[in-house]
């Protein structure tokens, strides 16, 4: 009896939520009568969470040792993430299937990351990165269909087939980009646009611990240090340059030290929140005028370098597996919300639901979409210019070019 | 006092301080003479001020505009072309750089893909061998990766080629290969009007374009018409101009060499051959079209530049003509003639001769018409 009123009082308060949880279908009767007994006023609006002190480098102070998450931004990480592993891994099925070509460099794993760096800056502020840029494209919002498409090369995709998986963009998002180390002073330069334009923006320029031994990267420290330029340097440091590991690349592996007269911080990559707090303590001293900080997010992959690296002749499977049930940034995060009361185990998995349907629509988009005519090979070579003929594999094949 | 051109170009080489020319000496010829002149019609400018007027112009007229280089702003320039412009527009226009190439490229690129217009001075385009992958790879493929969605407005540009006695390493002509590559705009200046009238059409595109200037070149005046000294002169990109009409043979070339063509076809006009001088301004996208239309005239090409021969300006010429329709028109092959294929040597009987001079030109025509 009081298991019925219990159920007739939470679905009256649930109004329309309930019916929807029935929709899916996946939820099982004894669970949704779960749901329906736990309702959102059984939640915590927020809790208050301790995160890894960040090693510092030339500061005095670094961000916050405990965080707040709302319940809202808790289930708004937790969506975020869990869609870029899963397309992560959708990709992986198709590259197997060879629906998808050439490099595939996958960011599972490495979430926390991107949706940290997200969350703590604003859509009017810039980001740039290396090739491992899905899970950046799609929190700086591309659709995930419009990645997949992009990736098994259709005319849906967010650039129509021309980029392929390494050369992705958005509005303030630069890409994808496959020289390696060649993106940052690209953002520095972004970073003096900002400066030069006085709206108060920064730019986020991300590297690998691989490309942080580039010469150019120094450079760039130069650069932005003299010119004060608001440049956020962020090294994702994931253990690994394709198959060498940190101690056999750099002399100094302290990558948060690495930009010498810049500022630097060491942050747990694997922790959102971790991220999140170092991110926002770092746009802050930017927007200061204080000029160019550095952060280093200590990550992992789960995959090799790239679909064609298993990633276990230079790492122990061991290795691998010990992160997975020791750091996942997914897992984590989950079991953070659970335990502080800010969601159910069954609410996360009806966004698991939600999220694994979405990837398979995207990803029949993705394979569906027909590829891109062939009339549009020569298009784009140049910017607001007059339509001009260019030459194809004869002199008797020309393909017009419209900008 | 007026002196012929090419009477002022020898006295400049020598390094001699010229009378003042153009607006200068129009007014000291007021005030001495007292004799009230007309609004000038041309003047003589030198290529080093053409470029000068050039960037303060835009850096006038766009304030998304700016130029960034090694000594572009305290030193003046290395070569004196931003002469200036620091003093009137300050730290944020006109920024000078460390010796860092590859990095302050990159900067330049990052900067216009955000939305300014930056345009990059390289000291020679020597050294921008350390920071060429920014200039193919992250400015002139971006518009085509990113299907239209980011544009790179940059401007690079600096002297290109030979100098004199600056040897092998400070020598080398780029034109083949910037030209080589989709994506980009190039171009090749010659005179005064060149120089002027490409540098702000350069700045005002939308799309990546390498300017490759000539350091010989800077010093010697050119006479600059009444339309080319106004504020919207400009030069259009991908148009080729026909420097002296001619009915013999084409003499195709860009750049300095192009002075060296009209040189050799005033001695051959001596002995009754008329030769047409077609000067490109723009390596990429080439204006073939004029040299066809020139060789089905001419029935004979002589190509001249400055660069190496293999893989050069003159082989690309040489195909492109022998794919299209001015092929049947050819009365003999085309014949290329170019920098000797070393690298440049500094004595200076030997690099005078790793480089096309007149007689070289006047061999070659006088070779394709077999005379």
């Amino acid at each position: 009896m009081r298991k019925m009123l219990l159920a007739a009082l939470s679905r009256v308060l649930q109004g329309p939520a309930a019916a929807a949880a029935g929709r899916t279908g996946a939820v099982s009767e004894a669970s949704r009568v779960m749901v329906a007994s736990r309702n959102y006023a059984d939640f915590a609006n927020e809790a208050t969470f301790e995160i890894k002190k960040c090693d510092l480098h030339r500061l005095e102070e670094g961000p916050s040792t405990t965080a707040v998450m709302t319940r809202e931004e808790g289930l708004h990480y937790y969506k975020t993430m869990q869609t870029i592993r899963r397309m992560e891994l959708k990709s992986d099925q198709l590259y197997k299937q060879k629906i998808i070509r050439g490099f595939c460099h996958l960011y599972d794993g490495q979430e926390a990351c991107c949706v940290g760096l997200e969350v703590a800056i604003k859509p009017t502020d810039h980001v740039i990165t290396a090739y491992r840029a899905h899970g950046f494209t799609y929190a700086r919002g591309v659709p995930v269909r419009e990645i997949l498409a992009e990736l098994t090369g259709r005319k849906g995709g967010c650039v129509k087939g021309k980029g392929g998986s390494m050369h992705m963009y958005t509005k303030n998002f630069y890409g994808g980009n496959g020289i390696v180390g060649a993106q940052v002073p690209l953002g520095a330069g972004i970073a003096l646009a900002c400066k030069y334009f006085g709206k108060n923006e920064v730019c986020l320029t991300l590297y690998g611990d691989g490309a942080a031994n580039q010469g150019q990267i120094f450079e760039t420290y130069n650069m932005a240090a003299l010119w004060k330029l608001p440049c956020i340097f962020i090294c994702e440091n994931n253990r690994y340059g394709m198959g060498t590991s940190v101690e056999r690349a750099a002399a100094s592996t302290d990558y948060y030290k690495r930009g010498d007269f810049i500022p630097g911080l060491r942050v747990d990559g694997m922790d959102v929140l971790c991220v999140r707090e170092a991110a926002k303590f770092a746009a802050e001293y930017c927007r200061a005028g204080k000029g160019p900080i550095l952060m280093e997010l200590q990550t992992y992959r789960y995959h090799g370098h790239s679909m064609s690296d298993p990633g276990i002749s230079y790492r122990t499977r061991e290795e691998i597996q010990e992160v997975r049930s020791k750091s996942d940034p997914i897992t984590l995060l989950k079991d953070r919300m659970v335990n502080n009361n800010l969601a159910s185990i069954e609410e996360l998995k009806e966004i698991d639901v939600a999220v694994r349907k979405e990837i398979e629509e995207a990803a029949q988009f993705a394979t569906t979409d027909p590829e891109p005519p062939l009339e549009e090979l020569g298009n784009h070579i140049y910017f607001n210019e007059p339509p001009f003929e260019v030459r194809g594999p004869n002199q008797w094949i020309r393909y017009k070019s419209v900008s | 006092m007026a002196a012929s051109a090419a009477a002022l170009r020898h006295l400049a080489s020598l390094g001699a301080r010229l009378p003042p020319q153009g607006r200068a000496a129009g007014r000291l010829l007021q005030q001495r003479r007292g004799i009230r002149l007309s609004a000038p019609a041309a003047i003589q400018v030198t290529v080093r001020d053409a470029l000068n007027q050039a960037l303060d112009e835009e850096l006038e007229r766009d304030e998304r505009v700016f130029l960034l280089g090694e000594e572009v702003a305290q030193y003046d320039g290395a070569y004196k072309i931003s002469r200036g412009l620091w003093k009137k527009y300050g730290d944020k226009r006109v920024i000078d750089t460390p010796i860092s190439e590859m990095g302050f490229t990159g900067i330049a690129v990052g900067a216009a893909m955000a939305g300014l217009r930056p345009v990059c001075e390289f000291m020679t385009f020597n050294f921008s061998m350390q920071a060429i992958d920014q200039v193919i790879n992250s400015a002139a493929k971006t518009c085509y990766m990113s299907a239209g969605a980011i544009a790179v407005p940059i401007v690079f540009r600096g002297p290109n080629g030979a100098s004199a006695g600056v040897a092998a390493q400070h020598s080398q002509c780029f034109a083949a290969w910037y030209g080589h590559c989709p994506g980009l705009k190039v171009v090749s200046p010659w005179s005064s009007e060149d120089a002027k009238g490409l540098l702000k059409a350069s700045i005002r595109d939308d799309n990546p374009v390498v300017m490759l200037e000539n350091e010989l070149l800077y010093g010697v005046p050119f006479e600059m018409s009444e339309q080319a000294q106004s504020k919207d002169f400009v030069v259009p990109i991908g148009k080729a101009k026909i420097e002296r009409q001619g009915t013999h043979v084409t003499l195709v070339s860009h750049s300095r060499p192009v002075g060296h063509c009209l040189e050799a076809a005033a001695v051959l006009a001596k002995e009754g051959v008329e030769c047409e001088v077609i000067n490109l301004r723009t390596i990429r996208p080439m204006d073939i079209e004029t040299v066809e239309a020139s060789v089905v005239k001419t029935n004979h090409l002589v190509t001249v530049e400055g660069g190496w021969p293999q893989f050069g300006v003159g082989a690309e010429i040489c195909a492109r003509i022998m794919e299209g329709s001015a092929f049947n028109y050819l009365d003999a092959p085309a014949v290329r003639v170019t920098g000797a294929d070393v690298p440049m040597p500094y004595a200076k009987i030997l690099e005078d001769n790793c480089i096309p001079q007149v007689k070289d030109i006047i061999f070659a025509v006088k070779k394709t018409l077999n005379i």
